[in-house]
């Protein structure tokens, strides 16, 4: 799939947003006042700042509101109910922690919980699309909110949290790569399936029309998946390894936010590779993935 | 409505006859033209005499080669691929703004372009390439089955036809009511064996394709060969065959 | 559920005009869909008799043809030097002075110095009036390097060929096999047929290197070796005769076989037939054992009968034939390794044909006479049919080999019958009902006839009192005797050699070439701007009529921009290429369905007012003023003979004779753009020899008289041009030439290599080189097309598996590909269904940067490419002090695809090579985006 920068910024920054949130609604850290109110900005300007750019992505932004309505199917209607409900609900609490010095833990919990499921329904977009072999199944949802918590904790200065859920996130990482290297050979989807051509191996001769059109720059994206074995060495020791080195030594503000901004640059290239090296099986039809 | 309806009263579809497609793309051009000028936004084209140009279609035609384990020679398939109107059609359900449906009369699956933000979304669970999003009013594009041809008044009844049927020079493409055993193309379909494409996604199209006959079967020179016994060897050779084969001619007075 | 609400009855449009399409010369029947006065929808009619409903990719395309931003927009006057394309815009008046001052001192004193030559237009019974009017032999169209083989071979045999002249019986047929063919010229009717032979489950084989298209459909490929047709037909006659699996009741009655041929070597009329006192060809009567003409009355022709008159021994020409085509040197064994066809696939092929003819045979309840006056009670049909086209004509040896094919049709008893192939009228015509050619200048007076023609031996050569070339293209020379379309391709050489004589005018029409239309286009190039020592050009002066900016406006000094096909009238007329049916006459109109928005005109009535101006007989009216006031007026009232004119319906007093309607054009238009007459049912098969058709063609106007024929299996004027190489007659060739015409003269079918073969280092360059034509693009014209070059918008050269791995080719791979005589570095693919000694490519993809109004980085100049810079209209030289030509020797057919080549992997180049510098056009680039919905 082409790896749009907008859904990139979008699934990366809306995830450490979301995950930011899930934390501070356990309470975690239990800050008040003024550095509430700077974790709750973070969170708000990246869960935000991701969702605005994923209306770049939109051909028609100006329609958008119209994506709240098919929340019975579309997953891409659930995570904007959810998204809202969220910060709504987050909102409140925050105010709580930021003005009032409060601690309205059943609504933090709840936004947690909805911040959570933000992050999976999100995550499902993805997963729900059994034309791209790679995405679909259940370790999308259990990648992106790993990442997603990974984050969040890595941004809530959860140290404790954040080393393991940062090896967890490694290791979901890996065994996303390793699964969905083979993907699109089990899903049993070929050229021969896509076409029911029979009597001998199947080849595409000539495509359709000899520039590109909106499918191929869409969902053919070979260019990029030349770079993939060196993005995802660069993935995991930005991602991962970086930051819990620099959890492990001795904490100082300033390794902290290192190891945040090598995290979010691991993240970009996760998720870059998530959506080049995903092969839409339109691919097939043109003899490419 | 981006939920499925749970059954159609129609199911108004397309078989392509993949024995017969010559591939002349006849079919991409009045279907390019045709939506062009009606349903929806025209077909745009960008950078349309430059170095790359990319505009919407709604039917492409592909062509495949198929090589024989054996040493019987490759063929090739001209084949031609729109929306298929799938009967569980994962781009009707992705889309969050209900612009994308299928309708309950007939089961064409189709977008309400006014509604549609652009999202791409639903192209992306089509596992067949049939959206497009159009490159200059940026909404899903994709094959109506000509629903402003078929129950077009204005139309003399035998062009109610979609337009890529209608001109298809070599007859490879029928319309019809494949919800309907009783139906012509539901006839072709039993006949002729037609199938799905990529079963497996579980879309259950409403298009069929009916395969290739098998290719290069005239190789049983043994069965044939009675038909080339040879006259010469036998007595005076040709001339006197002629002479004799001339003689038994009907009207031939000796 | 709520769906939203849509109007499935929209208004289509406000009016449906109706017309022809332009976009082939298949000239399909188009609705037109207007809106607000403009051209909306485009849609085939569903009641003409080509397409009945039908369109193609490029005639649905046509609305972006009609608006095509490199339409020309006004005359032009070249202002820079030749090929750089800068032009000044004149007014029309200005334009026809300055053609008139260049044409009028030439008319006067030497017509022969204007050469006038059109490509693929659709009016050249008017052209060539126009021409003749004018009094130079130098007129012709694109016939001679197009597919003159197969329409000579045809009509030679059997009076028609394939295409305009025929279709097979596709209601009929059983088996239907088709010879190299990509496209052709019927696009529509062959896919409408192939689909219901597919239909009906017939089988369709296809002869053809490449497996792509009609091939890829048909039940069996047959991946022959490039120009080795011939062989693989002739063996076929060899199996059918070697089995008596030929029709011999229909050889004895309809064709020249029975017909006593002079055996007697050494006598001076060896070889010919002989005929009785008027000049009919003799059979032995099997009822008496007497010689009689084919005529007779109750005639029962001999096939094996021979006969001494006079100590002369004639024996009938189908002995002559068994003689020949039972050798074993054409038995499947001897031919399968140069035609890469398989013994027992050869035998499969001859009996699966044997067994259609004969063991499904068709009889139709349809009682017929014949000219003999005897009556039959039924029709009956060998259900096989044949197609062919240029795969077999653009060869060296494609004359011969079409012939083979004719024989072949012939011998199973297949044309005219039902299943078979069938001629479309005002075919059959056989050759001798034809014109012969004419060359006789007169300075200010019209030529002695019309210029094309059939000759029937050296007797009606064009040649000049000292034996040199009466016409600029050498057609009708001992080079090429049959060059019945004339040799367009040589025009621009031998001009520019001022071989035979130098000219002063090229005028040309429709036709690009210094690009895809020219072999050598580089070469030309440098023709077309090459001075002599004094600085000027060697061809003095050039106008061009196009209605694009196509890549040859550049090199013309005056240009009369034509109107698109829809803004003009046009008419299809049975006096030229008709489009008829085999069971209808039919003919069409073009009509303005729009008004053109540029200050351009319709050639024709161009040329009516050029001819007015310069006073040509039959353009200006006894006052002085023109005879027709344009194109539609000529049309209407032209008459060819008194009640014949270029179109046949609704003439005062009846179809196809008749005075001049006034309204005839309405009628048309009325009709929805054509008119057509059914063949009666009794005459609707054996047409050539059915009394009925002779009398229906009589009076439609084909011709006078009935004209039965008999099929010529031995073509007699061959045998003279042969006698002549020989040594025979007052007419004799030149001594280098004799033995190549004794050789390929032959009078029956046969099967030599290709002249390239013989003449190239066939290891040096071991490979085919083809091009085809895609069903989406025509020629160059499709690129301009925003919709169609976006399915053709640059073309790879295909390769086979052997030479993809022997090479080591990858995706995305770039080839130099060499001959002997240029070089191409080009993009490369891999195809599996493909003869393995050949590669090729999509033909006139390629465009030059600045042509067309397309983008100079434009994949067509980037990555597309002509196979045209490695083809040259001379062979390499063979050491004897002559370039011969790369044509057929008998019509003059250039042979595109005997190309040799070798090919190397290269590193890719920036451009595919040669690349030509940019061109100025007349127009600017096309705007970037295109959408548009018309009304709205
Ligand atoms: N390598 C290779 N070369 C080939 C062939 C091949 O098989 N292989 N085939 C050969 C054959 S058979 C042919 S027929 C030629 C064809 O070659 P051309 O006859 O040269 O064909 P086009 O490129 O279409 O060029 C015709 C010209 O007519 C112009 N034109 C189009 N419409 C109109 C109109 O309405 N009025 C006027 N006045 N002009 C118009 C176009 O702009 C174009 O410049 O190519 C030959 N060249
Ligand atoms: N769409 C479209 N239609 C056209 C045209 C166009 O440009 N586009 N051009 C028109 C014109 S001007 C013409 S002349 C006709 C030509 O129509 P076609 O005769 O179909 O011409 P080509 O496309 O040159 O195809 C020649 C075919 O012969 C095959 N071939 C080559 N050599 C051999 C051989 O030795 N033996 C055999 N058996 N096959 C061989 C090639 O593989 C190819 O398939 O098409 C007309 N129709
Ligand atoms: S129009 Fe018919 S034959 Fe041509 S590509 Fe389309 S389906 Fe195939
Ligand atoms: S083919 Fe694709 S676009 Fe059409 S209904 Fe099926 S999934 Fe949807
Ligand atoms: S692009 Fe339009 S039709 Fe497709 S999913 Fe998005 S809103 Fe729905
Ligand atoms: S049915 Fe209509 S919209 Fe669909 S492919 Fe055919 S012409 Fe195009
Ligand atoms: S075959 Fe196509 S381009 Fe040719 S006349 Fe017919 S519709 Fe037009
Ligand atoms: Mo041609």
């Amino acid at each position: 799939m082409h790896p749009a920068p907008s859904i990139i910024v979008f699934t990366t920054l809306s995830g450490l947003g979301f995950g930011l949130m899930a934390f501070l609604g356990l309470g975690l850290p239990g800050s008040t006042g003024w550095v509430a109110l700077a974790f709750y900005v973070i969170a708000y300007a990246l869960a935000c700042g991701g969702l605005v750019a994923s209306a770049f992505h939109l051909g028609h932004p100006e329609r958008a509101l119209r994506a709240f309505s098919q929340w019975r199917s579309s997953w891409l209607s659930r995570e904007a109910w959810l998204a809202v409900l969220t910060l709504l609900v987050v909102g409140i609490f925050a105010a709580g922690r930021v003005f009032w010095g409060q601690l309205w833990q059943p609504l933090g919990w709840l936004g947690a919980a909805l911040a959570l499921a933000t992050v999976y329904s999100t995550s499902m977009i993805y997963a729900s699309l059994a034309a791209i072999p790679r995405w679909h199944g259940p370790l999308t949802p259990l990648h992106f909110l790993s990442l997603s918590l990974a984050g969040g904790a890595l941004l809530a200065g959860q140290v404790g949290a954040a080393l393991p859920l940062l090896a967890l996130a490694a290791g979901v990482q890996l065994v996303v790569w390793m699964q969905g290297d083979g993907a699109l050979a089990r899903s049993g989807t070929t050229m021969a399936s896509a076409t029911g051509l029979q009597g001998g191996a199947v080849r595409a001769f000539e495509p359709p029309h000899t520039g590109t059109n909106y499918l191929l720059r869409e969902m053919v994206h070979i260019v990029g998946r030349k770079h993939a074995a060196r993005l995802r060495v660069l993935t995991l020791i930005l991602g991962f390894g970086l930051p819990m080195v620099l959890l492990v030594l001795p904490f100082n503000h300033w390794l902290g936010l290192l190891a945040v901004l090598t995290h979010v640059l691991g993240i970009f290239a996760s998720r870059w590779l998530f959506f080049a090296q995903a092969e839409h099986v339109v691919g097939l039809y043109y003899g490419k993935r | 409505m981006t939920q499925l309806p749970t059954t159609t009263t129609r199911k108004l579809g397309l078989v392509i006859d993949l024995d017969t497609c010559v591939g002349c793309h006849a079919c991409v051009i009045s279907c390019k033209g045709w939506n062009t000028e009606n349903y929806g936004a025209p077909l745009a084209d960008e950078d349309a005499y430059g170095a790359n140009p990319v505009g919407s279609f709604l039917n492409r035609v592909h062509s495949f080669e198929v090589t024989p384990a054996d040493d019987a020679p490759p063929s090739l398939v001209h084949f031609p691929k729109s929306c298929l109107h799938c009967d569980n059609a994962p781009c009707v359900t992705v889309c969050p703004t209900g612009a994308s449906y299928k309708r309950v009369e007939d089961g064409i699956v189709l977008v309400n372009e006014s509604a549609c933000i652009g999202c791409g979304l639903c192209a992306w669970a089509c596992p067949y390439g049939a959206r497009e999003l159009d490159p200059r009013e940026k909404v899903m594009k994709k094959c109506t089955l000509c629903v402003d041809r078929i129950y077009n008044e204005n139309l003399p009844e035998e062009d109610r036809v979609p337009a890529c049927v209608r001109t298809c020079p070599a007859g490879a493409r029928h319309f019809g009511d494949l919800g309907d055993s009783e139906s012509a193309v539901s006839q072709l379909v039993a006949q002729r064996g037609g199938f799905d494409l990529m079963p497996e996604m579980g879309t259950q199209p409403v298009n069929k394709y009916l395969p290739p006959r098998p290719k290069d079967q005239l190789q049983e020179t043994d069965i044939l060969a009675p038909f080339l016994a040879p006259v010469t060897d036998t007595s005076q050779g040709f001339l006197g065959w002629l002479d004799r084969a001339l003689s038994a001619l009907p009207g031939a007075k000796e | 559920m709520n769906q939203p609400k849509i109007d499935t009855s929209p208004k289509v449009s406000d009016e449906v005009r109706k017309t022809t399409c332009y976009m082939c010369a298949c000239r399909c029947g188009i609705n037109v869909h207007m809106k607000a006065g403009k051209i909306a929808y485009i849609e085939g009619n569903r009641d003409h008799p080509v397409n009945k409903g039908v369109l193609c990719a490029k005639g649905s395309a046509g609305i972006m043809q009609v608006n095509a931003p490199s339409r020309l927009r006004a005359p032009l006057k070249r202002v820079g030097p030749r090929g750089a394309g800068q032009f000044e815009e004149i007014s029309w008046d200005e334009a026809l002075q300055i053609a008139t001052s260049w044409l009028a001192p030439l008319r006067e004193t030497a017509p022969e110095k204007l050469a006038f030559f059109t490509g693929r237009d659709q009016s050249q019974s008017f052209t060539g009036w126009w021409a003749q009017q004018f009094g130079t032999p130098n007129f012709a169209a694109h016939g001679g390097f197009c597919s003159v083989n197969m329409a000579a071979a045809g009509i030679y045999t059997m009076g028609g060929a394939f295409w305009e002249f025929g279709q097979p019986d596709w209601d009929h047929s059983k088996l239907f096999v088709i010879f190299g063919v990509a496209e052709d010229h019927d696009s529509n009717p062959i896919k409408m047929g192939i689909g219901k032979l597919k239909a009906r489950g017939a089988r369709v084989v296809g002869v053809n290197p490449i497996r792509t298209g009609y091939n890829a459909v048909a039940d069996d490929w047959y991946g022959i070796t490039p120009g080795t047709d011939g062989l693989l037909i002739l063996s076929l006659v060899h199996l059918l005769l070697k089995a008596g699996r030929v029709d011999l009741d229909y050889l004895a009655r309809w064709t020249n076989a029975p017909v006593l041929v002079n055996c007697t070597a050494g006598h001076a009329d060896y070889g010919m037939l002989l005929r009785d006192s008027e000049g009919r060809e003799m059979v032995i009567d099997r009822t008496t054992g007497q010689p009689a003409p084919f005529t007779q009355k109750g005639l029962r022709p001999d096939l094996a009968a021979s006969h001494q008159q006079d100590g002369i021994t004639y024996r009938p020409v189908f002995h002559l034939m068994a003689e020949r085509y039972l050798d074993d040197s054409y038995a499947p064994e001897a031919v399968a390794e140069k035609t890469g066809i398989s013994a027992s696939r050869i035998r499969a092929l001859a009996a699966e044909i044997a067994r259609v003819a004969f063991d499904e045979a068709i009889t139709l309840d349809q009682p017929w006479t014949d000219f003999r006056g005897e009556t039959h009670a039924k029709m009956v049909g060998r259900p096989v049919s044949f197609h062919a086209m240029r795969g077999i004509s653009a060869h060296s040896n494609g004359f011969q080999t079409a012939r083979a094919l004719h024989m072949l049709q012939i011998l199973l008893g297949t044309v005219e019958t039902p299943g078979g192939f069938r001629f479309k009228p005002p075919y059959p015509k056989p050759a001798t009902a034809h014109p012969k050619p004419h060359c006789g200048v007169t300075p200010g007076a019209p030529l002695d006839g019309p210029h094309l023609g059939y000759v029937q031996g050296p007797e009606d050569l064009c040649l000049r009192p000292d034996g040199s070339p009466a016409r600029i293209d050498k057609a009708y020379t001992w080079e090429n005797p049959m060059s019945a379309h004339g040799l367009m391709h040589m025009v621009i050489s031998n001009a520019h050699a001022g071989d035979p004589y130098k000219i002063d005018t090229l005028f040309m029409y429709m036709a690009n070439m210094s690009w895809n239309s020219s072999m050598n286009s580089g070469g030309v190039m440098q023709m077309l701007t090459d001075t002599d020592e004094n600085g000027d050009y060697v061809i003095p002066r050039i106008i061009y009529s196009d209605a694009y900016s196509s890549e040859m406006v550049a090199y013309a000094d005056l240009i009369l921009p034509d109107t698109t096909y829809l803004e003009r009238h046009d008419c299809i007329s049975l006096l030229d290429r008709p489009i008829c049916e085999a069971d209808a006459a039919a003919d069409a109109i073009r009509w303005p369905v729009v008004t053109p928005d540029r200050d351009v005109r319709g050639f024709q009535s161009v040329l009516l007012d050029l001819g007015h101006r310069l006073g040509l007989p039959g353009m200006v009216a006894p006052d002085g003023s023109p005879a027709y006031r344009d194109y539609a007026d000529y049309i209407v009232n032209h008459q060819r003979k008194p009640g014949i004119g270029p179109l046949a319906g609704w003439r005062t007093g009846g179809d196809g004779r008749g005075a001049p309607n006034p309204d005839q054009l309405q009628n048309y238009i009325d009709n929805g753009g054509f008119w057509l007459a059914h063949v009666p049912a009794e005459a609707s098969y054996f047409k050539p020899w059915n009394a009925d058709y002779q009398n229906w063609a009589v009076g439609m106007g084909f011709y006078d008289s009935p004209q039965p024929y008999l099929f010529q299996l031995y073509v007699e004027p061959l045998r003279k041009f042969q006698r002549a190489a020989e040594g025979h007659g007052p007419h004799q060739p030149p001594d280098h030439l004799r033995q190549r015409i004794a050789e390929t003269l032959d009078p029956l079918p046969i099967w030599y290599p290709p002249f390239s073969d013989a003449q190239v280092d066939t290891d040096a360059f071991p490979i085919h080189a083809l091009t085809q034509r895609p069903m989406a693009m025509y020629h160059s014209w499709g690129s301009q097309n925003a919709w169609l070059r976006q399915i053709h918008g640059m073309n790879p050269l295909y390769l086979p598996t052997n030479l993809w791995q022997s090479h080591g080719f990858g995706a995305g791979d770039w080839a130099r590909v060499t001959s002997p005589h240029g070089e191409i570095t080009v993009p490369v693919a891999h195809m599996g269904a493909l003869n393995p000694n050949t590669i090729w490519t999509w033909n006139a993809i390629g465009k030059r940067r600045g042509a067309w109004a397309l983008d100079e980085k434009a994949p067509e100049a980037t990555q597309g490419f002509l196979l045209n810079h490695l083809i040259h209209e001379l062979l390499p030289p063979k050491g004897d002090g002559l370039r011969w030509a790369n044509s057929d020797p008998v019509t003059g057919q250039a042979a595109w695809f005997d190309l040799r080549v070798q090919i190397e992997k290269t590193t890719p180049p920036a451009h595919s090579l040669p690349a030509h510098p940019t061109q100025g056009a007349p127009v600017p680039q096309g705007p970037r985006d295109v959408a548009w919905k018309v009304g709205q």
